[in-house]
């Protein structure tokens, strides 16, 4: 089961958090803060893999952003720099070409296909077309909520 | 892609430039959001920045209590407010309004509700109950975007009280026709059966429906709650195996949609789930091992392509191939695979082949030979997580030749680590490593002065506590005792000469109690010396107080003569008028006892900490005390929840009339023992109303209305008896140690490549480091049993208690077993003799796993067998039917045969069916449980099926579980030939679990002079365990009180006819032989013991056609166990 996910900058600004299991806010920002120094400082070309406590931490940096994923013990570490790689995946399919500058400004749409993606800390869909319908259909949804021919478009 | 993305977002010349952006970004760069975000990355300092948000948060606060502020308006604030908490700044205030707005706004709106509630709150906050509505609305909406926004904050976050509320609809959408509501159904229910297992328990046949769903997606979504079930108890899904195997097969053939591929790998996620399934299927299974030596085979053979996720693939599946029961041929190619991995070039796949290596070596200690050149690089490797890994590879073939190298690396790692928990951890091993292979005495202080000095005051406590146990206890020479005690002395004064002040506290604990106990031992060091650097130490501005009592302590039992006590006396002034009271303590009874020569001698006697102190946990020496207290008029003790009841009582405003005082003369106290019995007298306190009125039961009742039930249960109305042998605490019982590592097969010959000519230094290095993993001494290594050189052997201490004994018999069978499998591992050809003819003789075991359930009549598994397979069948096709067919029962024939010989005293008992465990060539086991009324007795039996006579069998038993003790004089048994010998063992709750297990083996030797062994595990419901408790009601109301672990829960009670209750209890009486103690109307008392002498109390009340079951008792985790038997007996009936 995944733990965290975090996305900061090559500043260590943070742009994007998700807790798999409660968490208090002195442990969250903790944790924020180890994991921006323990990544940051690692050496180019070395392991993507870090020991944190009894967790295990998988980290890729795309351009200048980050990605953080946290894992239980006996997960297995590959698949999980995978996860990281289809959530850029899906956002750079959203966003066309996705940059640090979507996230930022559409923090809240990168949640949402992150929701779709990953569930309670288990993968939940990974097909990139089923994703993007979904968060599609609700983008679309209108004010007065006549939705019925998006939902045709994507449960049918 | 990932180039793509790259070249993007380098591209990019900076964030701070934001002004000529396309698309989304101009967009909402306009907005308030985009204002706030680009103000914030304007900002040159963090006050700044501080200040700016926290102007942002006031007018956000303004804008969300308005009336005015449309949801639309809402939605904006909230993704503002969801921005400020991510930059670290608290915006509480907004959490009531993410609600409102999941409960009150339009779709679009809602989404950023839920989002923003889900972002903010966790499981326990008490907002979240008023989501509750919300969701259940959203639930029932017909609008499919709303249904999956309720499901996708469920699955997040839901608190636990609340999930009976919405369960019905959660289950309903099972079978709603669009795949991706089912999908985020199954989903929502797997985080409930995380988080409250209890409640899911009745819809486990829904999960198998989910598990055939024609939507892979929806199949995939279920195989997290089956791989979390099924590494809880992987006896019960062993019919699934089949079908599991079927699926792989499926996926790895590319049968699957291609949606589902991952860089044309197909659905590596759901490959990966299985394979970790099948691993735990598998392991100690012959049976279901063998269906999937196939598919990994084929898995191991398709993953060719040389991208990340099929080494994922290949790195799980490795795994799975060295859990499950072994097969050589594919153990050869996982090997070979590790070997890929080790010597990529590509650092993560060289770290994952170092854990896999780590992993294995247990196995088969010859694989790390084979890599050691690369281990050695690893070892001086620039990123630490390499080097890390290697030492823990490094840390599993330890053993008595290569540990002064292995355990140098380690230390030297640890001097240079700052990461607290990595020290903790290495720590423990190095200190673990030097207590069993210590080469001398000299090594073995050293080696612990560094690791006190590095571990410092993080490590854990119990190594400097074993540490000094060590050194009390001794070891079985005498002599080599009195050595070592006299080099730590020597070596603890020298490092007291130096600078201790740099001493972490731990250690200088640990010095001062060694120089205290053992520094006469040195006889020409003088007693003066070491009071004098021992004061030093309390002059020492960075030692602490705690430390400062160890100090004294170890002062106070060395001060002697004209010098050492003046130098006592001195140190006494000082700390006699210290605040620390603690310090205040120590410094008198120094400045007493060394005066007093004598009464020193008697108090501290020299070689004190060898002798076993005796604790009287009654502390009965004190009643005299007591009961002059009590009779001088104070009050009885209560215990600390008794007085928090009351509390909570005496708080409530009280209608009722002020009962009659109770004199005190009326308790009377003479006749008991402990004092600890006097808690149950509160009754007679008399100093809050309801009380005295229980306590009164002698005196006239003051309303008409007997007051049976109160808030906390059934209330006491006389004087309770005593029930302390009820709430006896077992002792921990040491489980034999582990041989589990042993059970592998014997490895593979060693095919040692030529090194590559490495560097003079590096083959040193190497030939140290792989010292002993030869094939000579192979054995030792595999799980680390006790090695027959160790050093430091702890002496058996103590009362000699049946496990006691049990261990020490245990571990001399697993030296005897371990020299024994060195014989065959150098004669690798009559290994590969015996494993094969193994494998025939094994044919009838496939059906034990499923028979053993069964059986034992407890975990039945669900009657959707059928349907199961039915639909499986539209998911993967018609050809799997056959497949996921159980196999073929043996004949029942040959087990008949043991019942006749089962003991002679257990024929009038209740007995379950013999179940056959495990066999070879030579011996079949099985085994069955008697229910004696006091003690439940496992009888295993084994038939030498062999035509010789077998002498000597030994048959050990481990739980975790359980308390096992033999029945008989000796667990040695002889078995002729053909015929069957019997051991009997009898079984207690350790450790309540809802099914329990114990695992066994049987080593006996051939008389050809190899020597064998069979490993074997037997598992039993908690139910078998459980005995009628006779109590009276208020002897039940008493214990009800006492009793701290609770667990309540609605069931569903059974109908027959006019009474549900008494017809549920019933049920619950006959089927988990429960005492049903009274019923008064809709509320019923039960108690029950779990043997041996574990109550539970349990208490229902019918109201509104369901059952509230609320069950108590002292032991945790068994109501817990309870509630799942008797929510499993009601519904089997």
């Amino acid at each position: 089961m995944m733990r965290f996910l975090l996305l900061f900058s090559r500043q260590g600004k943070l742009r994007l958090q998700k807790w798999f299991t409660p968490m208090s806010e002195r442990e969250k920002k903790k944790i924020i803060r180890d994991m921006t120094t323990m990544v940051l400082a690692r050496q180019p070309r070395s392991c993507n893999f870090l020991h944190w406590k009894d967790l295990k931490v998988i980290y890729k940096r795309y351009a200048s952003l980050y990605f953080c994923l946290a894992i239980e013990n006996q997960e297995n570490e590959l698949i999980a720099l995978e996860v990281i790689h289809r959530y850029v995946e899906l956002l750079d399919k959203y966003f066309g070409n996705v940059c640090e500058l979507d996230i930022i400004f559409n923090f809240e749409k990168a949640y949402f296909i992150l929701d779709e993606f990953l569930i309670g800390g288990e993968i939940q869909e990974t097909s990139k077309q089923m994703v993007n319908r979904s968060i599609e259909a609700s983008d679309m949804l209108q004010e007065d909520d006549i939705s019925e021919w998006y939902e045709v478009e994507l449960f049918g | 892609m990932s180039d793509v993305v790259e070249k993007t977002l380098t591209a990019l010349p900076s964030l701070l430039s934001l002004d000529s952006h396309s698309g989304s970004t101009k967009l909402s760069s306009s907005s308030k959001l985009g204002n706030l975000i680009r103000g914030i990355t304007e900002l040159t300092s963090k006050h700044e920045e501080e200040k700016l948000i926290q102007r942002e948060l006031a007018s956000i606060k303004e804008q969300v209590s308005s009336p005015n502020t449309s949801m639309r308006q809402m939605k904006e604030l909230m993704v503002r407010a969801i921005y400020c908490e991510m930059l670290g700044y608290e915006a509480s205030f907004s959490y009531i309004h993410a609600i409102k707005l999941a409960q009150q706004g339009t779709a679009l709106e809602k989404r950023v509700g839920y989002l923003a509630v889900s972002l903010f709150l966790n499981e326990s906050h008490e907002l979240l109950l008023l989501l509750v509505n919300t969701v259940l609305k959203d639930l029932q909406s017909t609008n499919l975007i709303e249904v999956c926004m309720a499901l996708t904050v469920v699955s997040q976050m839901f608190p636990k009280d609340m999930i009976p509320a919405i369960l019905p609809l959660v289950e309903e959408k099972l079978t709603h026709p669009k795949e991706i509501i089912r999908r985020k159904a199954v989903l929502a229910l797997y985080k409930f059966y995380l988080i409250a297992p209890n409640q899911v328990q009745h819809i486990h046949n829904k999960f198998r429906k989910a598990l055939c769903d024609k939507d892979p997606g929806v199949m995939t979504a279920s195989l997290h709650i089956y791989l979390q079930m099924i590494q809880e108890n992987p006896e019960g899904y062993k019919d699934l195996t089949a079908s599991f195997v079927t699926i792989l097969k499926q996926v790895v053939a590319g049968k699957l949609p291609m949606d589902f591929n991952y860089h044309s790998v197909p659905a590596p996620w759901l490959q990966i789930q299985l394979l970790r399934i099948l691993a735990f299927l598998g392991k100690n299974d012959q049976s279901s091992s063998e269906i999937m030596y196939d598919i990994l085979e084929e898995s191991l053979r398709r993953a060719e392509i040389n991208h990340n996720i099929t080494y994922a693939i290949l790195y799980e599946c490795v795994k799975c191939i060295y859990t499950i029961h072994p097969k050589s041929e594919l153990l050869e190619k996982a090997a070979k695979c590790i070997g890929n991995f080790v010597l990529s070039t590509k650092i993560n796949l060289k770290y994952l082949g170092l854990k896999a290596l780590t992993y294995v070596v247990q196995q088969d200690p010859k694989l790390a030979l084979q890599h050691q050149v690369t281990i050695i690089e690893c070892l001086d490797h620039p990123d630490l997580i390499i080097k890390r890994e290697t030492l823990e590879l490094l840390f599993r073939i330890t053993n008595a030749q290569n540990v002064a190298v292995i355990v140098e690396k380690m230390l030297e790692f640890l001097r240079g680590n700052k990461d607290d928990y990595t020290t903790i951890d290495l720590v423990g091993k190095v200190a673990e490593l030097a207590e069993k292979y210590a080469p001398n005495n000299e090594w073995f202080i050293e080696t612990m002065s560094t690791v006190f000095s590095v571990g410092g005051d993080t490590m854990q406590p119990d190594i400097p506590n074993s540490f000094l146990k060590l050194l009390s206890e001794g070891f079985d020479s005498v002599e080599e005792d009195r050595k070592l005690k006299l080099f730590a002395v020597d070596s603890y004064v020298s490092l007291l000469q130096g600078e201790p002040g740099k001493l972490p506290q731990r250690f200088l604990q640990v010095i001062s109690w060694v120089l205290g106990e053992y520094s006469y031992l040195r006889g020409e060091l003088d007693a003066a010396t070491v009071l004098r650097l021992l004061a030093k130490l309390l002059d020492t501005k960075s030692t602490s107080s705690e430390t400062k009592s160890w100090v004294l302590m170890a002062m106070t039992k060395v001060c002697e003569g004209g010098v050492g006590v003046s130098v006592a006396q001195e140190v006494c002034e000082t700390y006699s008028s210290s605040l620390d009271t603690a310090l205040r303590q120590r410094a008198q009874e120094l400045q007493h006892l060394s005066q007093d020569r004598d009464l020193r001698a008697k108090v501290l006697p020299r070689e004190a900490g060898s002798e076993p102190l005796e604790v009287d946990s009654s502390l009965s020496f004190l009643d005299g005390f007591v009961s002059e207290a009590l009779a001088a008029g104070a009050a009885p003790y209560k215990p600390h929840h008794q007085r928090q009841e009351e509390l909570a009582q005496a708080k409530a405003l009280s209608m009722e009339p002020y009962g009659l005082p109770i004199s005190m003369s009326s308790c009377s106290i003479a006749d008991r023992q402990s004092p600890t019995l006097l808690s149950v007298s509160s009754g007679l306190s008399g100093d809050s109303p309801s009380l005295s009125q229980k306590g009164g039961s002698t005196t006239p009742k003051l309303d008409g209305v007997k007051r049976v039930w109160g808030r906390q249960g059934y209330l006491v109305q006389t004087e309770p008896v005593e029930e302390s042998d009820l709430v006896e605490v077992t002792g921990p019982l040491q489980s034999p140690n582990q041989q589990a590592g042993a059970d592998g097969p014997p490895s593979q010959t060693p095919t040692l490549k030529p090194t590559p000519q490495p560097e003079q230094e590096k083959q040193q290095l190497a030939s140290s480091l792989f010292v002993g993993l030869g094939s000579q001494s192979s054995l030792c290594l595999m799980g680390k049993p006790e090695a027959t050189t160790q050093r430091f052997r702890r002496k058996a201490k103590g009362p000699v208690l049946s496990s006691s004994t049990g261990e020490q018999i245990s571990n001399s069978s697993v030296s005897a077993s371990s020299m024994a499998n060195n014989l065959l591992c150098n004669d690798l050809l009559d290994s590969n003799i015996t494993s094969e003819t193994a494998a025939p003789s094994l044919e009838q075991t496939p059906q034990l796993s499923r028979d053993l359930p069964a059986a034992n009549g407890a975990c039945a598994v669900e009657s959707t067998d059928r349907d199961v397979k039915e639909n499986s069948a539209s998911l993967i096709g018609d050809n799997r039917l056959v497949a996921a067919d159980p196999a073929p029962r043996g004949d029942r024939g040959k087990l008949k045969d043991f019942s006749a010989h089962l003991p002679a005293e257990f024929s009038g008992l209740c007995h379950s069916d013999i179940s056959p465990l495990a066999s070879n060539q030579s011996l079949d086991v099985s085994a069955c449980h008697v229910q004696k009324e006091d003690s439940l007795v496992l009888v295993v039996f084994m038939y030498n099926s062999s035509d010789d006579a077998i002498p000597h069998i030994l048959l050990e038993l481990r739980s975790d579980e359980l308390e096992v003790s033999c029945e008989g004089d000796s667990p040695v048994e002889e078995a002729r030939s053909r015929s069957v010998a019997v051991c009997q063992y009898s079984l207690t709750v350790k450790k309540p679990s809802v099914h329990v297990e114990v695992a066994g083996t049987v080593s006996y030797q051939l008389p050809v002079g190899t020597s064998q062994s069979v490993q074997f595990s037997y598992k039993l419901p908690l139910t078998s365990f459980i005995r009628p408790l006779t109590v009276s009601t208020e002897e039940y109301g008493t214990m009800w009180l006492d009793f701290s672990h609770d667990t309540k829960q609605k069931l569903t009670p059974i109908c027959l006819g006019q009474e549900p209750l008494m017809d549920t209890l019933n049920v619950l009486k006959k089927k988990l032989k429960l005492h049903v103690v009274e019923i008064i109307g809709m509320e019923g008392i039960v108690a029950c013991r779990v043997l041996r002498d574990q109550p539970c109390l349990m208490h229902c009340r019918l109201h509104a056609g369901a059952l509230s079951v609320w069950l108590r008792s002292p032991v945790p985790d068994l109501p817990d166990c309870l509630m799942y038997h008797c929510q499993r007996a009601l519904q089997e009936h």
